[in-house]
């Protein structure tokens, strides 16, 4: 009756409330304490967190990083395109370059070795999502987003696009080679 | 002189200008999610890898479409038309200003026509989201702007409806609850609108060349402060309307005014800081900043919808136990009326919301969670569950609880209406369920074609990912069968259902005012506050009103915490990130 109706009582704020519902609140209160406090404890001692790493960007400047880096460290050519592969020294940085409709250059890694994965986009958002082991994360144009990556299993991994991009967006795909 | 009249079968008073008002808005909503539904079934028979039935322009431009006209339109409309009627109608006030209401209509009316307009035009396929620098029509970023606007204005009136109804004493005590929650809808809505304004505005100049550069980091930012908020009013919204359904068919009381108000002021302070699940793994923002917006700040926000999931059931569960449905734990539950479509609304969208929506949508906006989730197609399976099966279903309930009392009206196929919320809960739990299984295992959102036609890198998802795609697809079409039915009673009820009044005719059903004879110049007789409650004997057990409802509130927290740890399991197996 009384949801749409005022409060039976003028000071309603002054009714106790019920066992019921203190027990709940306190549980739920409990729980939302534990899923908050996860978050900075994973950044602590957990191994996948996103990075605070990142800096502004123009196009041109990102570009000679990537095209310095491809003439320092091509390895092979794959396709009728001729896309460059590229194997950075261990520990090294590699620049990987959203566009429409390709991720440039492709990378040969080593397992258990942390490279330094530069990632931005020279002209829409795109989204960089790894697969099989379906790490996402967002690229956006005039940032420039610096992660630590340890690839863990050796094998050959697809760089999907999941932001959308355009006409073109479903055939936008990168490789990832781990080798042993 | 503000024209009242009263309706025999619920009592509640209809001031003429708030109720033409009132169902032109309902109406205008219930076009856009006719229309919004027929995009959804080509969106889905694209997206089932079997069938892929549109080409790709013509895909992203009727899910650009699908989107804008779903989530925003539908949404807004209908909420329009629950300020006045909580506004209005539940405090027997006049509304403040219609003419200001109308024009608010008005504006909202040419606005999502002119959005829709630049969409169908072809060259506006930017997604809902409409992220910069990717271009769409200006007239895309206008119209959003005006509909903006003019919903802005019915907030306003809203507002000045409760000043109104305070000055001329047409309530005793305090507002009721559901009011309560509308002004907190109204409130939240406020906010979302004002970032809306901030990010369109200057898109909208970009977008004819006034300004040159638009940050797309900066854009993401404020535009999730509309698009997350923008759901928070549907929160809140539905929340009020659970209250409204759960008083009306139950004559259930709130169980604590206090906690139930409480958790609503919970909202208003802590559920906008939500833009941040939108940005888990973007760029140039702080961890910190993060953490302490995704969690709502410590999850008061999360905390607040946990106490309405158990309120609202257990102030139905206390209404049935008085009753005398005392048997175990759930008779209440089991002999509750589920063939009235009302009633298996709010169930299903009770349950949906907080079993599949709420879960999954805590669980991906975890910081880092978010990395084996971010733009999968989990994220429409979660929103599907929150804005389908929690706000869409808890509208329809609502819609079929007020067509006789509004539109004065009997409605059509009762039996279909009985099988209607089942119907499409069904079908849009599936869409739900196992879009989010696919987006586990990668399968992107927004995506034409996730066997990449046209890339000779060749790359396939598993198998599995392909199934579970079908069987969405056959839920989508189970949930667009639904809600064509939805559309086909309420629509046909109007034009064909039996009057209740002899004098209403069908122009009467779209807003064109009845004979005066039905409206008097009287003013409704102050609302009384509810009566107090007797002294009964106390049917739940161990000092809890509401036994049963404490069981499926456990229920759903073992189903959360098991959950919510599965995901850093797999979290924890992908490569090392920091």
């Amino acid at each position: 009756m009384t949801s749409f109706m005022p409060p039976a009582q003028k000071n309603w704020w002054a009714v106790p409330v019920g066992r019921q519902e203190l027990v709940w609140i306190a549980i739920a209160l409990v729980w939302c304490l534990i899923m908050f406090f996860m978050m900075p404890f994973w950044h602590m001692y957990g191994d996948q967190n996103i990075s605070n790493e990142g800096y502004r960007v123009t196009p041109v400047k990102y570009q000679a990083k990537v095209n310095e880096m491809i003439e320092k460290y091509k390895v092979r050519e794959v396709g009728a395109m001729k896309i460059p592969v590229v194997a950075p020294p261990d520990g090294g940085d590699v620049y990987l370059m959203a566009r429409l409709w390709q991720w440039y250059p492709m990378l040969e890694l080593k397992k258990d070795v942390t490279y330094r994965l530069h990632l931005t986009s020279i002209d829409w958002n795109h989204g960089f999502s790894l697969q099989p082991v379906n790490i996402n994360l967002q690229v956006v144009p005039g940032y420039e987003f610096v992660l630590n990556i340890t690839p863990n299993k050796a094998g050959e991994y697809t760089i999907v696009c999941n932001e959308y991009c355009g006409i073109m967006h479903h055939t936008m795909l990168g490789k990832i080679w781990v080798k042993e | 002189m503000a024209q009242f009249r009263q309706c025999p079968d619920t009592g509640l008073f209809f001031h003429k200008e708030a109720e033409n008002l009132m169902k032109a808005n309902a109406v205008a909503g219930v076009v856009c999610l006719l229309i919004a539904g027929i995009l959804a079934l080509l969106v889905v028979l694209t997206r089932w890898p079997a069938v892929h039935l549109l080409p790709a322009d013509t895909f992203y431009m009727v899910l650009t479409a699908h989107g804008v006209c779903a989530l925003i339109f539908w949404m807004i409309f209908f909420e329009m038309a629950i300020l006045y009627f909580a506004g209005s109608t539940l405090l027997r006030s006049r509304l403040a200003t219609p003419r200001w209401a109308w024009a608010g209509f008005v504006m909202m009316i040419i606005g999502a026509v002119m959005t829709l307009a630049a969409i169908f035009g072809g060259k506006s396929s930017v997604m809902m989201t409409s992220y910069v620098p990717m271009r769409a029509e200006p007239s895309f970023y206008l119209g959003l702007v005006i509909f903006a606007v003019g919903a802005l204005i019915g907030c306003f009136v809203y507002l000045g409806t409760l000043v109104v109804a305070k000055n001329e004493k047409t309530y005793e005590g305090s507002v009721p609850l559901v009011t309560f929650g509308a002004t907190v809808a109204c409130i939240i809505a406020i906010f979302t609108i004002a970032s809306g304004a901030e990010i369109l505005i200057p898109t909208y100049l970009w977008s004819i060349g006034y300004i040159s550069h638009i940050d797309p980091a900066m854009y993401r930012v404020i535009w999730w402060a509309l698009g997350h908020s923008s759901q928070q009013i549907n929160v809140a919204a539905h929340v009020a309307v659970w209250y409204l359904i759960a008083g009306v068919i139950f004559g259930a009381r709130p169980m604590s005014e206090k906690v139930s108000r409480a958790a609503y002021l919970l909202y208003i302070f802590f559920l906008q800081l939500a833009s941040a699940h939108h940005l888990m793994t973007d760029p140039g923002i702080s961890s910190e900043w993060k953490v302490f917006n995704t969690s709502y700040a410590m999850y008061l926000a999360v905390l607040a919808s946990m106490i309405h999931g158990l309120t609202v059931p257990g102030a139905v569960e206390v209404a049935q136990r008085k009753k005398g449905l005392t048997n175990g734990a759930f008779e209440w539950l089991r002999k509750a009326p589920w063939d009235n479509p009302v009633v298996s609304s709010m169930w299903i969208s009770l349950v949906g919301f907080g079993f599949l929506g709420g879960i999954s949508g805590v669980v991906m906006g975890t910081e880092q969670i978010s990395i084996i989730i971010h733009n999968t197609i989990y994220v429409p399976g979660h929103f599907h569950a929150t804005v389908v099966i929690g706000t869409t279903i808890a509208w329809m309930g609502l819609t079929y609880l007020l067509i006789p009392v509004l539109f004065r009206r009997k409605m059509i196929f009762p039996q279909a209406a009985k099988l209607q919320p089942y119907i499409f809960g069904l079908g849009m739990s599936l869409v739900a369920v196992f879009h989010m299984a696919a987006g586990t295992l990668g399968v992107a959102r927004r995506h034409w074609d996730m066997g990449f036609a046209g890339n000779p890198l060749g790359f396939e998802y598993p198998a599995t990912a392909y199934l579970l795609m079908g069987i969405a697809g056959i839920g989508g079409v189970i949930g667009v069968i639904g809600g064509a039915m939805f559309c086909v009673i309420t629509v046909g009820s109007l034009v064909f259902g039996e009057k209740l009044q002899k004098e209403a005719g069908l122009l009467q059903s779209f807003g064109v005012p009845m004979a005066d004879s039905a409206y008097t110049n009287e003013k409704p007789e102050r609302l009384p506050m509810a009566p107090a409650e007797a002294v009964e004997a106390n049917h739940g057990e161990a000092g809890f009103e509401a036994p049963g409802t404490f069981i499926l509130a456990m229920v759903l927290l073992v189903s959360f915490v098991i959950y919510y740890f599965i995901n850093w399991k797999y979290l924890s197996e992908v490569w090392g990130l920091s």
